[in-house]
């Protein structure tokens, strides 16, 4: 009996671990491969070099599509926030009924396929000449990463007790400067990780860049779709290593930054 | 309070409401009038069953695998110490915050001819010849399962943490075997978040369109490439809003059966 428990566990364990490398190996190994010094894509690499991030970092295509990606992101988290913020204050606060059907409205970038969120981008765009435009990819990417904001801060406010507040404001401060002074300060880690989830999606977002992006004015993500339809280029690796290591310091921070939070 | 809310809904509407009202009223108008010619087009012209029908069997297929490698890994972190969880967990969310494209990648180079996966087989003797792990559904299916597993760990696992053991050790006190007790006990109360997870990725996955266009190999067509090729070559709104609405229907349809069941925030929660 007891023997044919541990077999049974030594299976299991077998089994997540087996899951978990496939969830994780195909992430590291783009790592060896961008430091490979051969076009073919052979692994392991039979010898190393620096040249696909040499053919990134010199390249003013790719280099301008980098540029985009980070206005568009660091723009998109800006106005996001904010945004998302007064919206899941306003949420918290407020017992009105309409609330819930407001909210589930800001909930419907995450409910409705991105295919047709990009459809329709697309079309208000054209009668609008938003078309491949910096803007326009930036309010695209704010209305993709409402829902991130305002789910993070709503969760919270949750945990934040409103009398506080209403202290501060009985002791004659505004609303404004009471959750400035009051609130804010103590949501701080949902602002932020909303603010990172923010700038992580625009950074990542490609199907709506797609189509509404183009000309001088294409995020990095587009450019790596077309690299990657067309041929498998190294400098791919690269541009997968760099990402990578970003999203992973990004992710560090986040949890830096709930560990902070008092329990 | 409504004040602070309009900023956000103002994005949202002239984004997404207007122009999903818009592709709705398109789906119904043809030569000048209301009509219901695209839909009786996507309803009887061969291209379009099959692709839904494809749509549907990959979802399906995607959802089962998802849950079946997902749940023990799941299961797995909520019953280790915080320490080995904590692992677990950390290699889940790191592929989630990594870009779909560097995924998809890295999956070509994997499964490629000459790739590892193809090496492998060949030089442990299970196969002669490359095989075609890529450039078709198999390719499709295997990257979007990877893509979409977290979306199955991660609500299963807020689940699972709400477990109270002592529930586990009253139903072992009682006689009942591991087994047993986790086929009585833990597996019903996990319920909840098999079915959020379950319909996270199978909805997630009826919409996909990156990853079949870079690992389909141009012959695996799922819906939304349909709507994406109806705009881009043909210009063809009347086709592409009426595949649209039917895509959304379905991914509204079930969001409706299920919410009756647990609510919105708790599918939407691990997204």
């Amino acid at each position: 009996m007891n023997h044919k428990l541990s077999l049974g566990r030594i299976l299991f364990i077998g089994y997540v671990v087996l899951v978990l490398l496939f969830l994780i190996l195909p992430v590291l190994i783009v790592v060896p491969m961008s430091f490979s010094d051969s076009r073919f894509l052979s692994f392991p690499p039979s010898s190393y070099s620096l040249r696909w991030y040499e053919a990134f970092f010199g390249h003013a295509g790719w280099m301008s599509a980098a540029r985009t990606s980070l206005i568009v992101a660091c723009a998109t988290a800006l106005i996001a926030t904010p945004i998302g913020v007064a919206a899941a204050y306003a949420i918290n606060a407020s017992s009105h009924w309409i609330m819930r059907y407001l909210k589930i409205v800001l909930l419907l970038p995450l409910i409705v396929p991105v295919i047709i969120v990009a459809a329709g981008v697309f079309f208000i765009y054209a009668l609008s000449g938003m078309l491949h435009t910096i803007p326009g990819l930036i309010m695209a990417d704010v209305m993709l990463a409402l829902p991130y904001v305002v789910t993070a801060v709503t969760a919270g406010l949750h945990g934040f007790d409103k009398t506080q507040e209403m202290v501060a404001r009985s002791l004659g401060m505004n609303r404004f400067r009471s959750f400035m002074t009051v609130t804010l300060p103590q949501i701080k880690p949902s602002v932020l990780t909303g603010a990172i989830f923010a700038f992580i999606q625009a950074l990542d977002e490609t199907m709506v860049a797609l189509f509404i992006s183009g000309g001088r004015n294409q995020p990095l993500t587009v450019r790596m779709f077309t690299a990657l339809r067309d041929e498998i280029d190294p400098t791919i690796a690269a541009i997968s290593t760099l990402l990578t290591a970003g999203s992973f310091a990004l992710v560090m921070m986040m949890v830096l930054a709930r560990k902070q939070t008092p329990a | 309070m409504l004040v602070l809310m309009l900023p956000a809904i103002l994005v949202v509407f002239t984004l997404l409401v207007v122009p999903m009202g818009w592709l709705f009223w398109q789906s119904l108008y043809a030569e000048g009038g209301f009509s219901l010619e695209h839909y009786r087009r996507i309803f009887s012209e061969g291209i379009y069953w099959n692709t839904f029908a494809l749509t549907f069997r990959i979802s399906f297929i995607v959802t089962l695998l998802a849950l079946l490698m997902g749940y023990p890994v799941a299961y797995a972190a909520s019953i280790l110490p915080q320490r080995w969880a904590m692992l677990v967990l950390a290699l889940v969310i790191l592929p989630f915050w990594t870009s779909v494209l560097v995924r998809a990648y890295a999956w070509l180079i994997l499964l490629q001819r000459s790739g590892v996966v193809n090496q492998t087989l060949m030089a442990s003797g299970i196969t002669d010849a490359p095989l075609p792990l890529v450039h078709n559904e198999l390719g499709t299916i295997i990257a979007t399962v990877h893509i979409l597993l977290p979306f199955m760990v991660l609500p299963l696992y807020a689940t699972m943490q709400k477990i109270p053991y002592d529930l586990m050790q009253a139903g072992a006190s009682l006689g009942g075997s591991p087994l047993h007790v986790f086929l009585r006990v833990f597996l019903p109360l996990s319920m909840s978040g098999v079915l959020a997870g379950m319909t996270l990725v199978f909805v997630l996955c009826l919409g996909f369109y990156i990853t079949p266009e870079l690992m389909g190999g141009g012959r695996t067509v799922m819906a939304s490439m349909l709507v994406s090729r109806n705009i881009q070559l043909y210009s063809d709104w009347g086709a592409a809003s009426a595949v649209s609405v039917v895509l959304l229907v379905c991914v509204l349809a079930i969001f409706y059966v299920v919410g009756r069941l647990i609510s919105l925030e708790k599918i939407l929660g691990a997204k």
